[in-house]
């Protein structure tokens, strides 16, 4: 397969479908499945470029959320389970807040549930991760619907700078340590915001200046009578989702009708973004394409959710997993199918170019100091 | 074509206009260099011909700006994004996209231009900029010439009929700096693009311009290379001897004054160039042994050895990336070699504790405000003197000696880029350290300034300093440097008396060497001390 980037759009319809899926289910053993089937596809089509360093982080964010998930359970959470592992000095509190406590008894099983849910946040976010990291932010920008274009270029332009901010933080702070500065410390940290941030503004001024001589948001000057439908269109399409939303939750009328009036407002709403979108002049250089490979990553994402949505009405043993400890963990074959579905990406989608093919080592150093 | 009619205009905190009654024309095809001190209102002049001043900066402006017939008055910048190209001075910030063939691209999708007219512009234009094998390549991986290429090209994407462009070669190495130059010029010639473009460096541009704005105090003069050269205040090395010699005309090209140069050369026979007088106490301040250095597997430093005298200016030359920052910061201990020794008056930096490591050696970093904390320059020198240990008012009276005209009160990110680096200097300098390292010093510095700034090191040198710059300016270096090093792929490839290395490099001569090859002269200076002795 010749390398070239995948649709950002079926990177993200898979790791949001593999998410979804583990939303489903408490089962340590598939959701390990599931972090693996996106450490898999990433290690093997990760990029070379920024984007693609992000998902160690993922990584280090999802053994946060456990950690911390499990401390607040051994602190505040709530006692179930008979299996006392320590005794902590305890407050009682008063019975109002029943339900909550400080210290006491630590349960094994407390301690188990707290695992299997930090595991599941946990998933979600590595699987997100996944597709942060192998699709381009740039090019996901390309997609989405010209009348969402500058709200999607200030976010994009928001991410670039982060990893901006940190290289000025760590040039300044090397710079203030060659003054005899002690750079260690709340204070130190806190002497390195002001320049940062001035570095920052600049830098997003300058930003700005250029993206305005090179014509960002130009757009085509709307007629008054243009203008005049487009307000009515906005005002009329939230007022029928609010009205339809508004009968859906107080069945006060039948649902069919609800449904009709909702339906209605988001139509007229897709109308309006789409009339939005016409008085944009911009066009798109080289949209990504949506060929066989987009249709088979996706595809096993949607596979996936499925799988686990059905074993979720057929109300499977495995997916919910009561915290108890002679209560192993099982391990159904649909659970493997799963897994080899969420890792055909790692075969279906192509390479993605390689970036640095012919940069030499030495300015790619320079780069980096 | 370019209009300027009675333009004044005013930034809206300052009481004096930058600009006053300005009436220019810019003729279409034409590439005008744009000529004057900091603080004369190059950039802002630069920003009125696309909109950016007043749209984007506020302030008042009299008068009628216009290209080709539209109007500033009533056009916003993006209005006028396909009739003029802007290139901001540091083309990095103005990068919206992260890979070359995108930021092609991003003008043109700003303007609608149908999908298959762009494919085949970006493919234009990648040939027309030399950019062919850099297209599916990150901004940030290329280099410095190569990322200002891109910038212009991808304001070229949208066929505008001008090209405006703030300094394009001041981050450059030489050789970097003539590629960009090399295409500025090709699309003047071929394209009939008109160019107006503002760069102190002018020994770089002036050979390729058709005609220079002179801007001077809010008014501006121009004319002819040849004609304004006659009197500018502002002129190239090659200027400075034409006139010295008395050649008539003016010569702007070398080669131009080259052929006007015998004469000079049979009056100068019997001379030879007063080098820098190297001090005689050779005290070792700095040694490096067999210095490697690498990130993960790749290799920025190979084996560098390398001595620094007390009384010496060493200049560090080399083309971008060459491993000159890297060296500088491996010297001030900011980073660990992978093998080798670093020994500053028999110490290693490293071993150091913080707050001694600026009193054996100190560094001015390129951007000079990181290294600023203060408010104001009065507070900035207070806390300058606590982290030197010297006595308080050490760093303001080192100031008042370099830049009088400097006010405590004033923000230190408000200074120039040329009073920056100065404050910035002071604060190391407070603190004597033996080892004085600069990184690019006379970047987006204009002659005075430098000037200034060559006086002060000199200064520094003859009071026992040792000084090592890294700079890619060759006329800077023809004039202080006492030693020249220049680094090719993280190796030494030259180290000797200054006039012995750059008269021999085609890439590192100054413009009085280039004239006067082979005989070793480097500086107008030397050859204005020759004359003199021949009259008395």
């Amino acid at each position: 397969m010749i390398a070239r980037w995948l649709h950002p759009c079926a990177w993200w319809l898979w790791s949001l479908s593999l998410a979804a899926g583990a939303s489903q289910t408490t089962n340590p053993l598939l959701l390990a499945l599931l972090i693996c089937s996106a450490v898999i596809v990433v290690a093997s089509r990760k990029p070379q470029a920024p984007w693609g360093k992000s998902f160690n982080f993922f990584l280090l964010l999802g053994a946060m959320i456990i950690t911390i998930r499990v401390l607040f359970q051994l602190i505040f959470g709530a006692g179930m389970g008979t299996t006392i592992l320590i005794e902590l000095p305890g407050i009682s509190l008063p019975d109002w807040m029943n339900g909550l406590r400080i210290g006491g008894s630590v349960t094994l099983e407390a301690l188990l549930g707290a695992f299997y849910d930090g595991l599941r946040i946990a998933t979600i976010a590595i699987v997100v991760g996944a597709a942060n990291s192998l699709a381009s932010p740039t090019r996901l920008l390309k997609a989405i619907p010209t009348a969402f274009y500058e709200l999607g270029v200030s976010i994009v332009v928001a991410l670039t700078f982060i990893p901006q901010l940190t290289a000025d933080a760590e040039r300044i702070r090397g710079m203030r340590r060659l003054r005899g500065k002690n750079t260690k410390g709340v204070r130190g940290f806190a002497s390195l915001g002001l320049p940062v941030l001035a570095g920052a503004l600049d830098r997003s001024i300058i930003l700005a200046e250029s993206m305005d001589s090179r014509g960002y948001g130009r757009h085509r000057a709307e007629t008054t009578v243009g203008r005049r439908i487009s307000i009515g269109l906005v005002l009329t399409s939230l007022s029928l989702a609010i009205i339809g939303t508004y009968a859906l939750l107080t069945a006060s009328v039948s649902a069919m009708t609800a449904f009709l009036i909702l339906g209605t407002g988001v139509l007229l709403g897709g109308v309006t973004l789409w009339r939005a979108g016409l008085t944009r002049v911009r066009t798109v250089y080289r949209p990504d394409t949506w060929a066989l490979p987009e249709y088979l990553v996706s595809a096993a994402g949607v596979c996936v959710l499925g799988i686990f949505l059905i074993a979720h009405s057929q109300v499977s043993q495995a997916l919910v997993l009561t915290p108890e400890l002679n209560n192993w963990p099982v391990l159904p074959l649909w659970g493997l199918i799963a897994f080899t579905v969420a890792c055909t990406p790692a075969l279906s989608s192509p390479r993605p170019p390689d970036l640095n093919s012919d940069v030499d080592a030495e300015l790619r150093v320079e780069v980096r100091t | 074509m370019i209009h300027f009619d009675n333009v004044t205009f005013r930034y809206s905190n300052e009481a004096e206009p930058v600009l006053q009654n300005l009436n220019q024309e810019i003729p279409a095809g034409e590439l005008a260099l744009l000529l004057g001190a900091t603080g004369s209102g190059k950039t802002t002049f630069l920003r009125a011909i696309n909109g950016l001043v007043p749209h984007f900066t506020g302030g008042h402006l009299a008068g009628v700006v216009s290209v080709y017939g539209r109007s500033t008055q009533d056009h916003q910048p993006r209005e006028l994004a396909d009739l003029v190209g802007f290139v901001p001075q540091d083309p990095v910030s103005g990068f919206v996209t992260d890979l070359v063939e995108d930021e092609l691209a991003y003008s043109m999708e700003c303007l609608g231009v149908a999908p298959s007219v762009m494919r085949r512009r970006v493919e234009e234009i990648l040939d027309l900029m030399g950019l062919t094998q850099l297209r599916t390549r990150p901004l940030h991986t290329l280099s410095g010439g190569q990322q200002q290429r891109v910038a212009i090209g991808s304001v070229l994407t949208a066929q505008p009929l001008v090209l405006v462009l703030d300094e394009p070669t001041s981050a450059l190495d030489p050789g970097a700096a003539e590629d960009v130059l090399a295409s500025l010029h090709r699309l003047v010639h071929d394209l009939g693009i008109t160019v107006v473009l503002a760069e102190h460096r002018l020994e770089r541009v002036m050979q390729y311009c058709d005609s220079i704005l002179l801007l001077e105090d809010g008014e501006i003069r121009s004319g002819s290379p040849s004609e304004l050269m006659q009197t500018s205040p502002i002129a190239p090395p090659v200027i400075h001897l034409g006139r010295l010699a008395g050649w008539d005309p003016l010569p702007i090209s070398i080669r131009d004054a080259r052929r006007a140069a015998p004469p000079l050369r049979a009056l100068l026979a019997d001379h030879s160039p007063v080098v820098h007088a190297v001090s005689t106490q050779t005290q070792q301040i700095a040694s490096l042994r067999k210095l490697h250095f690498a990130y993960g597997n790749q290799s920025v430093l190979r084996g560098v050895d390398l001595d620094l005298d007390a009384g010496e200016i060493t200049a560090l030359m080399g083309r971008n990336g060459a491993g000159k920052s890297t060296l500088l910061r491996v010297l001030v201990g900011l980073k660990e070699p992978s093998k080798g020794s670093v020994r500053i008056n028999g110490v290693d930096p490293r071993a150091l504790p913080t707050g001694d490591v600026l009193r054996h050696v100190g560094f001015v970093p390129q951007e000079p405000h990181d290294l600023f904390e203060a408010l104001s320059v009065g507070t900035e020198c207070k806390a300058s003197d606590v982290d030197a240990r010297c006595a308080p008012g050490t760093t303001r009276a080192l100031l008042a000696l370099m830049a009088p005209e400097v006010a405590d009160n004033t923000h230190p990110r408000d200074l120039s880029e040329g009073q920056q680096m100065l404050l910035a200097l002071c604060i190391i300098v407070a603190a004597k350290p033996p080892l004085l390292l600069l990184d690019e010093p006379t970047r987006g510095l204009d002659y005075p300034t430098k000037k200034k700034l060559g006086e002060v090191l000199v200064g520094l040198a003859q009071s026992g300093h040792s000084i090592l710059l890294a700079t890619h300016d060759v006329e800077l270096v023809a004039e202080l440097a006492t030693r020249v090093v220049i680094m090719g792929d993280g190796e030494i490839v030259a180290n000797g008396p200054t006039p012995a290395v750059i008269t021999d490099s085609p890439m590192f001569a100054p413009q009085v060497s280039k004239i006067l090859a082979p005989e070793r002269w480097i500086t107008v200076e030397q050859i204005a001390h020759a004359l003199e002795q021949e009259l008395a």
